[in-house]
């Protein structure tokens, strides 16, 4: 049950893009085709779920055994600059078709803020699900952090759906390109805000 | 380029936000007031001149190949020195602020300017672009922050003068992207005239 408010809250309620904003870089620059909106989000969805686990993981293993927590920031994005590197490698060694299908994406999701961001909100925010507020455990950070990649997805997905239909429309001059896409992302928030409030 | 030329084109002609468009996560995220986008503004700013500094004087001993992961880290480093110096000074900032400081590291625009102008220019060089786009970056978060405070909460700078609510959509998420495209809209015409 537990896992399912966490689920329903990182996807809906609290999504990461629309009500965060972690990861607007690739929310707005990779979202004019479906296809390739679907493949930055398979990535980001692999990326973040290991990230976490894996910096989870460090901190309560490495730093604060060592008392070295403000050295958080600076282990973290090497941790992930040398995941996704070492992800990449892999996909080719072991599933090509697989890397064909996320490789260009991989190397843009280390300096995407939602990874990094995740990475610190499981391991520096109490969270309140079903009970009193608590660190989360290391099974409720990976859920935590797959929901929100999920969420993430559902809204690139949705966005990038509305851009390609956008695109055949006319629009005013200076609308052209991004201020457009802002204001569909602003409606598509507030459709999201009707959410709030289902999971506390 | 002068150094006059090189602190000024972040304000209008190479704006980080209405033109560019990079750092788009700290403007959406931390703008809900004047002074918290001033304050993630000056935030930035601080580690976008260090680290042109430092690394327009390391870049000549950096090898190419490793050259992305070594400013990631000095990045890194100065992000860290700024959160123990907001945690001394400012912590009511720090808080309001919280994930999107550490998060700073991962802002395009710092890895943008060191990979695009630290790396081949001058220190004193590489300092005042930093000094320019960090200055561009604090400009348009205000207007925008000073945007939403006014429609969201009646008030401008923390001194509230219209009574009662203002529109809280604006202080929420849909606000913030309308408000920036409106912005962008607006920035668009007027430098077209100019």
């Amino acid at each position: 049950m537990e896992y399912l408010i966490i689920l329903v809250s990182a996807i809906f309620v609290n999504n990461i893009l629309l009500a965060q904003f972690l990861g607007c870089c690739p929310f707005l620059g990779v979202s004019n085709k479906l296809s390739t909106a679907v493949g930055m989000s398979g990535a980001v969805c692999f990326v973040i779920t290991l990230a976490t686990l894996v910096t989870y993981l460090l901190q309560y293993y490495v730093l604060v055994p060592l008392h070295i927590e403000f050295m958080q920031t600076i282990s973290f994005i090497l941790v992930i600059a040398a995941l996704v590197q070492m992800v990449e490698i892999i996909l080719k060694k072991i599933s090509p078709s697989l890397y064909q299908a996320l490789g260009i994406f991989l190397p843009l999701i280390t300096t995407n803020c939602a990874v990094l961001g995740i990475a610190l909100i499981v391991v520096t925010k109490e969270f309140t699900f079903g009970e009193d507020p608590h660190m989360l455990n290391l099974v409720e950070s990976v859920v935590y952090a797959f929901a929100s990649s999920l969420g993430f997805g559902l809204a690139m997905i949705l966005f990038a759906g509305l851009r390609e239909q956008i695109a055949l429309n006319k629009v005013p001059k200076p609308f052209k390109g991004i201020p457009i896409a802002l204001v569909t992302a602003s409606i598509l928030a507030m459709a999201f805000m009707g959410f709030s409030g289902m999971v506390k | 380029m002068g150094k006059f030329r090189l602190i000024t084109k972040g304000l209008v002609k190479e704006n980080p936000t209405f033109v560019l468009l990079l750092g788009m996560c700290p403007t959406l995220a931390t703008t809900t007031s004047a002074l918290n986008g001033m304050g993630m503004g000056l935030a930035t700013m601080f580690v976008l001149v260090l680290s042109n500094m430092a690394i327009s004087a390391t870049a000549p001993y950096i090898p190419d190949k490793v050259r992305i992961p070594s400013y990631i880290v000095i990045i890194a480093a100065f992000v860290t020195v700024l959160q123990f110096i907001m945690q001394a000074y400012t912590p009511a900032m720090y808080e309001t602020l919280g994930l999107f400081i550490p998060l700073i590291v991962v802002n395009c625009i710092v890895l943008g300017r060191a990979e695009a102008f630290a790396n081949k220019n001058s220190v004193v060089d590489s300092a005042c672009d930093g000094l320019g786009i960090g200055l561009g970056f604090t400009m348009s978060l205000t207007i925008l922050g000073l945007v939403r405070e006014i429609l969201g909460s009646g008030s401008a700078f923390g001194f509230k003068f219209i009574e009662g609510d203002g529109i809280l959509a604006f202080v929420l998420a849909p606000g913030a992207f309308l408000a920036l495209a409106y912005l962008i809209v607006i920035f668009r015409k007027i430098t077209k005239m100019n």
